[in-house]
């Protein structure tokens, strides 16, 4: 009953969608270009209409409706309401739905901040838009419904995948999804602009806001699913270069780099083209993304769906909005009227233009590294697997003069500065920087050529971005998220040097040395749990007088029946303490495997600062 | 460069993506061992992981009746989990068990098996993954088992082994 709602619903919004897209398509032979009032209501129509049938999903999950299938195959009446309500997007259907809401909401919003803006670039935008969200609809309805009925109704789910069953995961999804849904305004907006010939500065500052808004959603959600990594996948790793994590770290440098080319057309008015181009780039990326997680062309952890046939309707939907966009760029260049004022080598516009060279050249990297391996299997037959030593090896030498230049590029002046006027306090700054980081690397030993090199540089932009706090110049957004930035690296770069890891074989009662700190397995309990049994492993880390106790815990599921290993972490300022522990079959003992991750929460901070300086920058009317 | 070429450029580039990706797609559910090439070339030369000899693994396989080829390091976790399944393979008594080495460091292999036991006949090392990847290799863990004489392959099992596969695999051996 409840689920015919929802049904209908999708069904209404589809009839919805083809009505604007003709009324649209109309007005644009109507020379006054108008739009009527009533496109407006139609459109907050529809969005009533996807939020009643993502409700009524919802509402079968949490009262466990057993004749949807999307229910029955990732429910169970035994778990928590928590998972019961973040199951609905934790699966393929499910989680389109969850597309389609974002991309209407995000339509209405846009609707209702544009009324100032030209109206044929508004109808344009709508369009566009409403042609992505029609693509859904059926892409929804016809291959991937959640609403699928089964008879008869069976009385028990299956249960929902226990490696899912967590917190950060539970909020991981719909964030990322705001991130990667809010590059469609900004393809849409893009084409809208193109074509009607308005690409200038009042468009970049109100672009800018939507390119703010999926930057910093797209960020907390890289940082979310990164956490779950680190807590709930027991490696004690935060970022595995796995091809699902490249697919949204594609569209993050991607909407890094046309952040700053925004930033700079609505300052200076030059870019338009690029800014137009990425525009279309990383909404591109965005749908490969969700091409490649979901047709399971890639055999990884995130690949929880995966059926060919829908592989090919989002492969083909996407090319046909690829298309579309490469002809309307090629076709409407020339309304971009080109920048008449001057630019010298040495300004800011040079500095944008260089940040954007290393996104372009580490967007490249991933890119190749992530779609190589199928292209090469497809035509050659061959397979191979590109790991984490590919990334670093071309990542990281070209990191060194993107540090640096990210390090003076905010200070340069627009249009035109002196190379003369060389700060004294910088010169400081960067002997200071290779003094620490020499006696640091020498104490340490650490032998990988690079490193030396690294650590200098990203001290000095650590440094560099302290310094500029109290510098003139009033943009605190900037500063906040450069500064957020380079402690990044230099907590990544601390934590890959300094971690320490023991591994071994314990019984209750036994105890290790490692480094100076005694390691006791105490004791080992099993305690019963709404859904699940667990071990609860107690471990005494003894360190001079200091004490530290860890409580990793092995979780047997039953529906559906898995274990998983709950590694225990304690955190602090300075390192976090990582413990995890599995059965092994050979009675009595456990493989416990210890590690010391130097700085970790700083990671954490870091990319919380880096958006919390985009957020800074959208209450702000100018930058 | 004018206009058109470099349009015609973008578009025939963007149509090759296409293909290939519609190729790979119905290549996905290519990891079923009936599609997948049966007979091997196990006509290559390693180095063994306890002593600095090298051996083809061709003359491993030279007496009757069957191998398991196991694939496995040190740092990979899932290979903890099938440990168990290898140390009983290998009390039955019936396998030739070989282990192949993937991308590890030596020290921490031979830690590995002093931790947790060694099920392995013979094991050499495979340092830069090539061997593997020669055998077809998807990953680790991931096990074959192999009639010595015709040198196909009779199971092939990609991820750790589990009760399902370890009970297909005795099916097989018995």
């Amino acid at each position: 009953m409840v689920n015919q709602l929802g049904n209908y619903s999708l069904y209404i919004a589809l009839l919805i969608s083809i009505f604007i897209i003709i009324k649209t398509s109309l007005s644009f032979r109507n020379s006054t270009n108008v739009l009527s009032g009533n496109i407006f209501s139609l459109i907050s129509v529809q969005s009533l209409m996807v939020i009643i049938s993502f409700l009524t999903l919802i509402y079968a999950f949490v009262i466990s409706d057993f004749s949807n299938e999307t229910v029955y195959n990732n429910s169970h009446t035994a778990k928590p309401l928590f998972y019961k309500i973040s199951g609905t997007w934790g699966n393929h259907e499910g989680s389109l739905l969850l597309w389609l809401l974002v991309l209407t909401i995000f339509l209405f919003l846009f609707t209702m901040d544009s009324k100032n803006l030209p109206q044929r670039y508004r109808t344009l935008t709508l369009f566009f838009q409403e042609i992505i969200i029609f693509g859904f609809l059926l892409f929804i309805l016809f291959t991937s419904n959640p609403f699928a009925n089964i008879y008869p109704i069976p009385s028990e789910g299956t249960g929902l995948n226990p490696i899912l069953q967590d917190p950060a995961l539970a909020i991981h999804p719909p964030i990322l999804y705001l991130g990667y849904v809010g590059t469609s305004i900004i393809f849409s907006s893009a084409l809208g602009a193109i074509i009607s010939g308005s690409i200038n500065k009042s468009w970049a500052s109100h672009i800018k806001r939507w390119v703010l808004i999926s930057w910093v959603f797209l960020s907390i959600g890289i940082l979310l699913g990164s956490i779950w990594a680190y807590y709930e996948l027991g490696w004690g790793g935060f970022w595995f270069w796995d091809p699902v994590e490249n697919v949204s770290l594609m569209p993050w440098l991607c909407l890094t780099a046309l952040l700053h080319t925004v930033f700079t057309l609505e300052k200076r008015g030059t870019f338009q083209s690029w800014a137009i181009i990425l525009s279309i780039t990383t909404f591109s990326l965005s749908m490969s993304g969700t091409f490649l997680v979901r047709s399971g062309i890639l055999n990884s952890i995130h690949t929880f769906a995966n059926d060919p046939s829908r592989g090919v309707f989002i492969l083909c939907f996407l090319f046909v909005l690829i298309f579309i966009s490469i002809f309307i760029y090629f076709f409407y260049q020339k309304t971009i009227t080109v920048d008449s004022t001057k630019t010298f080598l040495i300004s800011k516009e040079t500095a944008v233009l260089i940040n954007n060279l290393f996104m372009m050249f580490f967007l490249s990297v991933v890119l190749i590294g992530t779609v190589y391996p199928i292209f090469l299997e497809v035509i050659n037959n061959e397979k191979i697997s590109i790991g984490p030593p590919f990334y670093h090896k071309l990542i990281i030498p070209f990191l060194i003069p993107f540090l640096f230049f990210m390090a003076i590029g905010p200070n340069i002046k627009w249009i035109k500065d002196k190379l003369g006027k060389i700060n004294l306090k910088e010169i400081f700054i960067f002997v200071i920087s290779i003094i620490i980081s020499y006696f640091f690397v020498n104490k340490f030993g650490v032998s990988y050529l690079l490193s030396l090199p690294l650590f200098i540089f990203s001290l000095f932009l650590f440094f560099v971005t302290i310094k500029d706090f109290f510098g003139k110049n009033i943009n605190i957004s900037q500063k906040i998220s450069h500064f957020g930035f380079s402690l990044l690296i230099l907590s990544i770069l601390l934590n890959g040097v300094l971690a320490k890891e023991h591994s071994s074989n314990m019984r209750v009662g036994d105890e290790i040395k490692f480094l100076n700190k005694i390691i006791k397995f105490q004791k080992i309990e099993l305690v019963k749990k709404q859904n699940y049994e667990t071990l609860i492993g107690e471990f005494n880390i003894v360190d001079g007088n200091n004490s530290l106790s860890l409580k990793p815990e092995i979780r047997i599921y039953d529906q559906p029946q898995t274990i998983t290993s709950e590694a225990d972490i304690s955190s602090s300022i300075f390192a976090d303490n990582f413990l995890v522990f599995n059965i092994i079959k050979n009675d009595g003992f456990y493989n416990v495997r210890y590690q010391i991750k130097p700085f970790m929460i700083w990671i954490w901070i870091s990319v919380l600062l880096i958006s919390l300086g985009g957020i800074l920058s959208l209450k702000k009317k100018n930058v | 460069m004018s206009k058109n070429f470099k349009l015609i450029s973008i578009v025939l580039f963007t149509l090759f993506s296409f293909f290939i990706l519609l190729k790979g797609l119905d290549k996905s559910n290519i990891y079923s061992p009936e599609i997948e090439q049966r007979k091997i070339n196990f006509n290559f030369k390693a180095k063994y992981l306890f002593s600095e000899e090298e051996v083809f693994i061709n003359e491993l396989l030279n007496n009757d009746g069957m191998s398991l080829i196991n694939i496995w390091a040190s740092w990979c976790l899932p290979c903890r989990d099938e440990h168990a399944y290898l140390l009983n393979l290998k009390s039955l008594n019936k396998l030739n068990i070989i282990g192949i080495n993937y991308k590890d460091d030596e020290k921490n292999a031979k830690q590995f098996l002093s931790e947790l036991g060694n099920p392995y006949t013979n094991i050499i090392t495979d340092p830069k993954g090539i061997n593997s990847i020669e055998l077809g290799a998807f990953g680790v863990p991931e096990s074959y088992l192999i009639d010595n004489k015709s040198k196909l392959i009779l199971q092939k099992h990609i991820g750790p082994l589990d009760d399902k596969a370890f009970a297909k695999l005795i099916k097989i051996i018995q």
